[in-house]
């Protein structure tokens, strides 16, 4: 058989999935990494030490003098800081609602927008641009507003439609229902917008994503949702283990597993619908970054939620980044960037996470 | 100790009838095997013990009635070990193991001291300590059969049900599977309440086997009771021999040759 002839001195060393110091310790140098190259770098190129002693200044008794002047003041707090913040606050909603989506229906590929939400904030979007209720800025600005209604009402159809699907079972049901919504939603604005050529372009760069607009405005629109959204998910981290032995089983152990799936899919759903209201749709980062933690750091959801928090959020401000410097003056759609940089680096990691094993 | 008694239990999936009217007992530390033909509604029984699907009837465990009780009530009774456990990929088995806390902890929470000290002490009485940290989809088929019922046994519950636990193992490893069972019902006072295919093992072990066919209890008894070759040659249509050994009935499958018909 297979036992060991040693348990008693192994026994008292079995630790369960949990994060390592360091792992946690890698991923807030990320997040200070691409912070800080977001403050630094663009157009208006500031100092390092500059820009760190202009923040510590802020500090409360701190009080140091960075050197900086009064428009490199401005471009650090009013235009760069907010747009970091924002990159971080939608990368790591996107990413962890996209593990969150992954554990809960057992689907690796689920993503913030399989039940509709995308197509739903798309239409919110384009029907308040092109009824030029707004012009996408500002926090009281109709788009995001519209974009932010638009996804709730999808996620709500899909919800009720789901929950017809009779004899299928309700994960299949609700993803299917999820399909249909999404593509009705997305028929209708498209009929929208080829409705009225003079706003395309604009719908064009919402659908593709951005975060050219950032201001403190819409951090403060998105902060709350996403602060919230992202501790619910993360305090059902164990439970989406448990989730990861099929409904029936988790049942047998104790799980109320619908309510598991309600909790965990209001929360994703409700946080990728208020970050896709300030940066338009954002495709592919709540698949591969959840993904790469998962190939890298392990397959417990105890391990991959958090990590998924700081990677997500490091990451977006990179690729935000990118979008911003690669075809300087003019910007990139960050969706673009973030599907032309992911996909290969994605490709890298499954090829060697695959060989280490 | 903890008894389970199921009075009237019927189950349809739609329009097929799949247990109409099943009286069972297990008395607080005995050991009840279902035995039956394929179809018969054994593992249908198991599912309807561990309130893992409506049915009509009544089923007590411990007199909580199961089918109004949640899943965490049932679960801190009735832990279940699967015929054909889902196995997550890339999960190591102390993780796997841990699970069985799930019942144990709250909502929001992460398990604490207790329940790492309750899976440990789950692997170590399965001498499968030595598992802990390999992942449960390396595992061979009777090392995955341990690390799941230890998961079962982390559960702490005092009744435990096993749906056919021998069927993917070699004869050696299913009487090393069936004697860990019983020292552990002794050992931890557990009710058994478990499915088997192969008939002379089952009589082996079980204090009492119930016989189902197409969803209605056929015989129940003592091994030497139900295990006639008339009852095995009426509801499994099977051609047996039953020999009587101190062991219990040994039930022999008989080949009719080509001369013979």
């Amino acid at each position: 058989m297979t036992a060991t002839t040693h348990e008693p001195e192994r026994a008292g060393r079995f630790r369960p999935a949990g994060l390592r110091p360091w792992w946690v310790a890698t991923g807030i140098g990320a997040v200070v990494v691409a912070g800080l190259a977001g403050l630094v770098l663009g157009p208006a190129s500031l100092g390092v030490g500059d820009v760190l002693t202009e923040l510590a200044d802020r500090l409360p008794f701190v009080d140091t003098e960075s050197g900086l002047g009064e428009r490199q003041r401005a471009i650090v707090w009013e235009i760069r800081l907010p747009r970091v913040v924002l990159g971080l606050l939608v990368g790591a909603m996107l990413a962890t609602a996209g593990g969150a989506y992954q554990g809960v229906f057992r689907n690796p590929l689920a993503d913030p927008y399989l039940l509709g939400v995308a197509a739903g904030a798309g239409f919110g979007a384009t029907v308040a641009i092109v009824a030029g209720l707004g012009d996408g800025t500002g926090v009281f600005d109709a788009v995001p507003m519209a974009a932010f209604a638009g996804a709730l009402l999808a996620v709500t159809l899909t919800y009720l439609v789901g929950a017809t699907g009779g004899r299928l079972d309700p994960v299949t049901s609700l993803v299917l229902a999820g399909v249909a919504v999404a593509s009705f939603f997305t028929a209708v604005q498209t009929f929208v917008q080829q409705r009225d050529s003079e706003t395309i372009r604009q719908v064009y760069f919402f659908v593709l994503g951005q975060l050219r607009t950032a201001g403190w405005a819409e951090v403060g629109l998105v902060a709350p949702y996403t602060g919230v959204c992202l501790l619910v998910i993360l305090a059902l981290r164990r439970r989406m283990d448990a989730l990861g032995v099929g409904d029936e089983e988790a049942g047998s152990l104790g799980l109320d597993v619908r309510r598991v799936r309600l909790v965990a899919v209001l929360a994703a759903s409700l946080g990728t619908a208020a970050a896709v209201a300030v940066s338009g749709l954002i495709g592919f980062v709540g698949i591969i970054v959840p993904h790469t933690i998962r190939l890298l750091f392990g397959a417990s959801y105890r391990v991959i939620l958090p990590l998924t928090v700081l990677f997500g959020g490091a990451f977006l401000v990179a690729a935000d980044l990118v979008a911003r410097l690669a075809l300087e003056p003019a910007e990139i759609p960050i969706g673009v960037v973030t599907a032309f940089l992911g996909a290969p680096f994605f490709v890298l990691v499954l090829r060697t996470a695959r060989r280490s094993r | 100790m903890t008894g389970i008694v199921c009075r009237g239990v019927e189950v349809a999936f739609g329009p097929v009838e799949v247990l109409r009217g099943v009286d069972l007992e297990v008395a607080p530390g005995g050991w009840v095997t279902v035995v039956g033909p394929n179809g018969a509604g054994k593992s249908t029984l198991l599912r309807a013990v561990a309130g893992l699907l409506a049915a009509r009837g009544e089923v007590l465990v411990d007199d909580l009635r199961v089918e109004a009780a949640t899943r965490r009530q049932v679960a801190r009774l009735v832990a279940v070990v699967p015929q054909e456990p889902v196995i997550p990929p890339g999960m190591r088995v102390i993780d796997y193991v841990l699970l069985g806390r799930t019942a144990h902890v709250g909502f929001f929470a992460a398990e604490g001291d207790a329940d790492v000290a309750a899976a440990t002490a789950a692997l170590v009485d399965l001498d499968a300590g030595g598992l802990a940290d390999r992942t449960v989809d390396t595992l061979s088929g009777g090392e995955r059969q341990r690390v799941v019922v230890a998961r079962a046994l982390a559960q702490e519950s005092p009744v435990l049900l096993l749906d056919e636990p021998t069927t993917a193992l070699d004869v050696g490893h299913q009487q090393d599977m069936l004697e860990l069972v019983d020292r552990l019902r002794t050992d931890r006072g557990l009710t058994v309440l478990a499915t088997m295919h192969d008939l002379t093992l089952a009589g082996q072990y079980a204090d009492r086997l119930v016989m189902l066919d197409a969803g209605r209890v056929a015989a129940s008894g003592t091994a030497a009771e139900v295990l006639t070759g008339e009852a095995v040659a009426r509801h499994y249509g099977a051609r047996v021999r039953v020999i009587d050994d101190p062991s219990g009935p040994i039930v022999v499958p008989m080949r009719t040759g080509p001369d013979d018909t």
